[in-house]
C-alpha cells in the first residue's frame, strides 16, 4: 500500500517536472524577447524610432553618433533578394526532382547532400567565398573590390536552399497519393501531373518554404559579414560593397563600450531582426497547417 | 490548341506507339508544339540539372578546403598553440576549446530537449498548450544566430555575470539547438509504435514507467543522432559565441568552465579576416579540421539513421 503511495507521489512531482520542462521553450522565446528589450529600447534615449528606422547614416562613432539603420536594412533586402531570386527556382525545382521525379536510390543521395550542405558552418563558406568566389567576380566584373552585394547574394543562395528544398520537398511528399493517381487515371503524364495537380496542391508548403528561406537568409550573419565588403552606405547596386544588419552587430559588438549609445543601438537592431523573423516564422507555421494532407497539429 | 491536336494528346497513351515523329512534334495547325512525352523528357533533364546546384557547392567548398588544407594538417598543427601573432604554430587550443564547449552544450541542452519532447508526445497529445510549445519551438529555430548571441550577452554574461566563458557560451548554443534536439526526439519518439505503449500500461506499469522502460530505449537511435547533428551545429557555429566565449588569442586551455576559451570557428574567422598576413594553408587547414570534425558527425548521424530505418522491427 506504501509503496502504492510513493509511487503515485512521484509519477505526480515526474508529470509536474516534464510540465515544466515543456514550457522552458516558451518561456526561453520570451526571455530573448525581454532581453532585447531590456538593453535595446534605451537606444531611443538618444535618437528618436523614425531616425532609427529611415536614418540614412550609420555613424556609430561619431560625436554625435548617428543611428540610421536604412542603409543596413536597404543592404540585408538588397543581398537578400538577390540570394532568394537565385535559390526559389533552384530549390524549388529541386525540390519537385527529389519529391516526384527521382528514383529511390537517388533520392537518399540527393536528400544526404541537402542535410550536408546546410551542415557546413556559415563560417567555412564565408571562407570560401572570400578565398574563391570574390576574387573571381572582381576579375569578372573589373572591380574594384570582389566583395559586393552579388558575391553575398550567391554565398546567401547556397546557404537558403537546404531550408528551401527540405520543406518543399516535404510539402510535396505530403499530398495524397490519390491526387495523383486521379490525374494518372484522366491520362495525364507525370509532368502534366507534376504541374497541374502537384505542385499546386502543395503551394501553402512551398509558400512557407520560400518564407523560411527568406528568414535564413536575412538571419545569417558571418558568412554575410565576411563577403559583403562592410560598407554602411545606402547601396547603389549588386556590384557595390553593402552591410547587413547582421554584420553590424557581429562587426561592431566587439568594440562597444557597455552601456554605451553603441551598445544599446546594436541590441535595438537585434530587436528589429528578431521581430522580422519572428513575423516570417509565425506566418509560415499557420500556412504549413493549412496544407492538404500535412499532419494537423 | 486545336481540337484535333486536343483529341490526339489523349489518344496517345504514354509510351504506346512508336511513331518518333509524331512523338516528338505535332506541327498542327495551331504551330509547333511539343508532345506531353518530350516535354516531359525535358522538364526532367532541367530539373535534374537544379538537383544538381546542391552537389556543386558542397563539392566546392570540400574540394578547395581538403586540397589547400591539406598541406597544413600535420601532427604539430593539431597539437601546438599558434605563435608569432599566429602565423606561425598550430590551433590545439581553439580545438580543445571547441570539444569543451560542445560537452556543455549537449549536456544542457540533451536533458531539456528530450523531456520537452517526451512532454510533447507522452504526456499531451493535443491541446493549445502543446500547439503554443511547438509554435515556440519553431520560431526558436528560426531566431538567427547573430540574436542568440546578443541574448547570451544580455542575460548569461551581463545580467548573471557569468562573463564571457565557457558557461555563458554553452548555454546561448544550448538553446540554439534545442529545438534540432526536441524535433528530432520528438519524431524518434512518435516513430515508437503505440501498441508498445499500450502492453505497458495493460500490464500495469505507470505512464512514466512505460515512457521510460518501453519508449525511450526504443527511441534511442532516432535521439542520439539528433544529439550528434546538434553538437555538430554547435561546433560550427560562430555568431553566438562572438560575445559570449570566444577569445581572440589565448594560447592556454581553459581552466574552468567561468574561463574564455578559443574556438575553432571563431579562429578561423579571426584568422581569415582580422589579421592581414597569414598563410592559405594556415586558414584553409583550420578549415579542414573544422569542416572535418562537422561532415563526419553529420555522416554518422545519417548513416545511424538510415541504417535504423532500415532494421526496424516492427
Amino acid at each position: 500500500m506504501l509503496r502504492k503511495g510513493t509511487q503515485r507521489i512521484k509519477e505526480y512531482l515526474i508529470e509536474r517536472c516534464i510540465l515544466v520542462n515543456g514550457l522552458t521553450s516558451i518561456f526561453l522565446l520570451g526571455l530573448i524577447f525581454l532581453f532585447l528589450l531590456r538593453e535595446g529600447l534605451w537606444a531611443f534615449q538618444f535618437t528618436s524610432l523614425w531616425d532609427f528606422i529611415a536614418g540614412l547614416s550609420w555613424y556609430p562613432v561619431s560625436d554625435p553618433p548617428l543611428f540610421g539603420i536604412l542603409p543596413l536594412i536597404l543592404g540585408s533586402l538588397l543581398v537578400t533578394c538577390g540570394a532568394l531570386s537565385i535559390s526559389i527556382p533552384l530549390g524549388i525545382s529541386a525540390a519537385v526532382f527529389i519529391a516526384e521525379v527521382a528514383p529511390a536510390g537517388v533520392r537518399d543521395w540527393l536528400k544526404a547532400a541537402v542535410e550536408l550542405l546546410a551542415a557546413i558552418p556559415s563560417i567555412v563558406i564565408g571562407f570560401i567565398g572570400l578565398t574563391v568566389l570574390a576574387p573571381s567576380i572582381q576579375r569578372a566584373f573589373s572591380l574594384p573590390t570582389g566583395l559586393t552585394a552579388l558575391t553575398g547574394s550567391i554565398t546567401l543562395a547556397f546557404m537558403a536552399m537546404p531550408t528551401i528544398v527540405s520543406i518543399a520537398e516535404d510539402a510535396l511528399t505530403a499530398v495524397p497519393a490519390a491526387y495523383r493517381e486521379a490525374s494518372y487515371a484522366l491520362g495525364a503524364t507525370r509532368w502534366q501531373t507534376i504541374y497541374r495537380v502537384t505542385v499546386p496542391s502543395a503551394t501553402s508548403g512551398i509558400v512557407a518554404a520560400l518564407m523560411l528561406g527568406i528568414g535564413r537568409a536575412i538571419g545569417e550573419t558571418m558568412a554575410v559579414m565576411m563577403v559583403t565588403g562592410n560598407a554602411a552606405v545606402i547601396p547603389r547596386g549588386f556590384l557595390e560593397p553593402v552591410r547587413t544588419l547582421t554584420a553590424t552587430i557581429a562587426a561592431e559588438m566587439g568594440e562597444t563600450v557597455h552601456r554605451s549609445p553603441h551598445y544599446h543601438a546594436l541590441f535595438a537592431i537585434g530587436i528589429v531582426l528578431f521581430v522580422i523573423t519572428f513575423l516570417i516564422n509565425i506566418g509560415a507555421a499557420s500556412i504549413i497547417q493549412r496544407q492538404p494532407g500535412s499532419r494537423r497539429r | 490548341m486545336s481540337e484535333i491536336a486536343k483529341r490526339r494528346e489523349f489518344c496517345h497513351p504514354i509510351g504506346a506507339s512508336g511513331e518518333v515523329l509524331n512523338e516528338i512534334c505535332e506541327a498542327g495547325s495551331s504551330g509547333f508544339r511539343l508532345s506531353p512525352r518530350v516535354t516531359e523528357k525535358i522538364a526532367f533533364f532541367l530539373l535534374s540539372l537544379a538537383s544538381l546546384t546542391i552537389l556543386l557547392p558542397i563539392l566546392v567548398v570540400v574540394g578547395v578546403v581538403v586540397v589547400k588544407g591539406l598541406p597544413a594538417l600535420t601532427w604539430e598543427f593539431l597539437t601546438q598553440a599558434p605563435r608569432m601573432g599566429m602565423k606561425e604554430g598550430g590551433i590545439f587550443p581553439a580545438l580543445v576549446g571547441t570539444i569543451y564547449l560542445v560537452m556543455g552544450t549537449i549536456v544542457i541542452a540533451l536533458p531539456l530537449g528530450v523531456m520537452t519532447a517526451i512532454y510533447l508526445t507522452e504526456y499531451s497529445w493535443q491541446g493549445r498548450l502543446n500547439r503554443w510549445i511547438r509554435l515556440a519551438i519553431f520560431n526558436l529555430g528560426g531566431v538567427p544566430s547573430v540574436v542568440y548571441g546578443l541574448f547570451g550577452l544580455g542575460l548569461f554574461v551581463i545580467f548573471l555575470r557569468m562573463g564571457a566563458s565557457l558557461l555563458a557560451g554553452s548555454l546561448t548554443l544550448a538553446i540554439m539547438i534545442l529545438p534540432l534536439i526536441v524535433t528530432a526526439s520528438e519524431e524518434a519518439l512518435t516513430a515508437v509504435p503505440q501498441s508498445f505503449r499500450e502492453a505497458s500500461l495493460a500490464l500495469g506499469a505507470t505512464r512514466w514507467q512505460t515512457t521510460w522502460r518501453i519508449v525511450l530505449p526504443n527511441a534511442l537511435p532516432g535521439i542520439l543522432t539528433g544529439a550528434i547533428l546538434g553538437i555538430s551545429r554547435a561546433a560550427g557555429e560562430t555568431a553566438p559565441i562572438l560575445f559570449t566565449v570566444a577569445a581572440f588569442y589565448l594560447p592556454r586551455l581553459p581552466r574552468s568552465i567561468f574561463d574564455q576559451a578559443m574556438a575553432l570557428p571563431y579562429h578561423l574567422y579571426v584568422i581569415s579576416t582580422q589579421i592581414p598576413g597569414i598563410s592559405l594553408d594556415k586558414k584553409a587547414g583550420t578549415a579542414l579540421v573544422l569542416l572535418g570534425l562537422v561532415l563526419t558527425m553529420n555522416l554518422a548521424a545519417i548513416m545511424i539513421r538510415y541504417r535504423f530505418r532500415r532494421r526496424k522491427r516492427w
